[in-house]
C-alpha cells in the first residue's frame, strides 16, 4: 500500500501501519549505509598491511575512498610514502 | 559457565536500568549468583533503583584502574543474598574507564558469578560501547515506538561490529525485550505491535513487559518489581524472560494490567 493512501485512510484510523512502513524504509536505507564504511575499513587495513611489508608507513597516511556512481563505481587509494622510503633499511638506521 | 549479558537500547528512557534490576533480581530469586554492573559513569542510577544508593561508599573507578580490590566495590543486596551490585563511578571523567581495565574487571566477575548483567548507558558513546564490549549475549530493550526501534537497530549494528565476540567472527546472541507494551493500544493499531517490532529488528523475542504502574511503584521504593510485587504482570513477564535466558521454553504471553471498571471510567474521563 502506498504511503499516501495509508495516510489518507488513517486520518482517524490506526497509525501503527504508517510507523511500520516508515521504519522499514528508513532502516533498509540505514543498514545499507552501515555496511559501506565497514568494507572500506577492512580494505584500508588490508592495504596497509600489504604495503607495510615492504615500506614503513604511517597508518594515518593511508586513505581509502569509495565513489558509488550509477554506472561506474571507483575505489580511490591514496597512500603518502615517507621521505626516503626507497633507501635501503640499513641506510635509514 | 558464566554468561555476560549487556542490557542496551541506544535510546534513553526505555527501561534499561529498570530491566537490568528486574532481570538480575529474578535470576537471583531462581538461585543464580548474579552481579549487576552499572556502566553509566557520571549518571549512575542502578544503585537507586535497587535501593542501595546509601551504601555506595567506594569509588569503583579505583577498581577499573587496578588500584583497589574488586571486593571493596561490590555491594550485596540486603534482600537477596545472591544478588550483587557494582555501581558506576560518579566521576566526571568518562575516559577513566579504559578498554583494558573493563576487560580485567569483567574477567574477575566471570570467575565469581553465574551471571554478569551490564547496564549500558543510553547513546553510542564510549561507556555504551564499553558496556557491550565483553558481552556474550545482549538484551535489547525496545519500546513499541519509532525512535526506540530505530535506535535499537543501530545498536544491533554495533553489537555485530564493535564487540570482542564480533571481532572473533562469532555471531552474538541477541534478545529482544519489548517494554512499556500496551496490548489494547496495539490491538487498535495505535501502537506498533509485537510482530511489527520483531519483524523489523529480526531478532528473537525474549519477553514482553506490559506498561504498568507497578514498575514505577517498584523504583519509587527501590525494590525490583519481581521482589516488591511478584504477582504483578510486569514481574511475571520478567520472571518468564529470565527462565527463557536460562534455556527453558515458556509460552510467550502478553500480560496486561487488569483495570477495574472505575479506573477505566476515570481514565476515559481524563483523556
Amino acid at each position: 500500500m502506498s504511503m499516501k493512501l495509508l495516510r489518507l485512510l488513517s486520518r482517524s484510523g490506526p497509525t501503527a501501519p504508517i510507523a511500520r512502513e516508515r521504519l522499514q524504509i528508513l532502516l533498509a536505507h540505514e543498514r545499507g549505509l552501515r555496511g559501506q564504511p565497514n568494507l572500506l575499513e577492512i580494505l584500508r587495513e588490508e592495504i596497509l598491511a600489504v604495503v607495510s611489508r615492504h615500506v614503513m608507513l604511517d597508518s594515518k597516511k593511508v586513505n581509502v575512498k569509495m565513489d558509488k556512481g550509477r554506472s561506474v563505481s571507483t575505489l580511490e587509494v591514496d597512500i603518502e610514502l615517507p621521505y626516503g622510503f626507497d633507501k635501503p633499511i640499513a641506510a635509514q638506521a | 559457565m558464566t554468561k555476560v549479558l549487556v542490557v542496551t537500547s541506544g535510546k534513553g528512557g526505555v527501561g534499561k536500568t529498570t530491566s537490568t534490576a528486574a532481570l538480575g533480581a529474578a535470576l537471583a530469586q531462581l538461585g543464580e549468583k548474579v552481579v549487576v554492573v552499572d556502566f553509566d559513569v557520571g549518571l549512575r542510577n542502578l544503585d537507586l533503583v535497587l535501593g542501595a544508593e546509601r551504601r555506595v561508599a567506594f569509588d569503583p573507578i579505583n577498581v577499573v584502574q587496578g588500584v583497589a580490590k574488586l571486593s571493596r566495590a561490590l555491594i550485596r543486596d540486603k534482600r537477596l543474598e545472591n544478588l550483587w551490585l557494582l555501581p558506576a563511578s560518579q566521576t566526571r571523567d568518562k575516559d577513566a574507564l579504559t578498554d583494558e581495565g573493563v576487560g580485567l574487571v569483567i574477567d574477575e566477575l566471570r570467575s565469581k558469578f553465574d551471571w554478569v548483567l551490564c547496564d549500558s548507558p543510553a547513546g553510542i558513546e564510549r561507556c555504551a560501547t564499553l558496556a557491550m564490549r565483553y558481552a556474550d549475549e545482549a538484551v535489547i530493550v525496545t519500546n513499541p515506538e519509532v525512535s526506540s526501534v530505530r535506535d535499537s537497530d543501530r545498536i544491533i549494528g554495533l553489537l555485530d561490529s564493535k564487540t570482542v565476540s564480533a571481532e572473533k567472527g562469532e555471531q552474538m546472541n541477541k534478545h529482544l525485550l519489548i517494554s512499556r507494551y500496551d496490548s489494547a493500544r496495539a490491538a487498535r493499531g495505535e501502537m506498533l505491535n509485537v510482530d511489527d517490532v520483531r519483524e523489523i529488528l529480526s531478532i528473537p523475542l525474549l519477553g514482553i513487559i506490559p506498561e504498568s504502574q507497578d514498575v514505577l511503584r517498584a523504583s519509587n521504593v527501590g525494590s525490583p518489581v519481581t521482589l516488591s510485587n511478584p504477582g504483578s504482570p510486569p514481574a511475571r513477564a520478567y520472571m518468564d524472560a529470565v527462565r527463557r535466558l536460562r534455556g527453558e521454553s515458556i509460552n510467550m504471553m502478553v500480560l496486561s494490567e487488569r483495570k477495574s471498571f472505575m479506573e477505566r471510567l476515570l481514565r476515559r474521563r481524563a483523556a
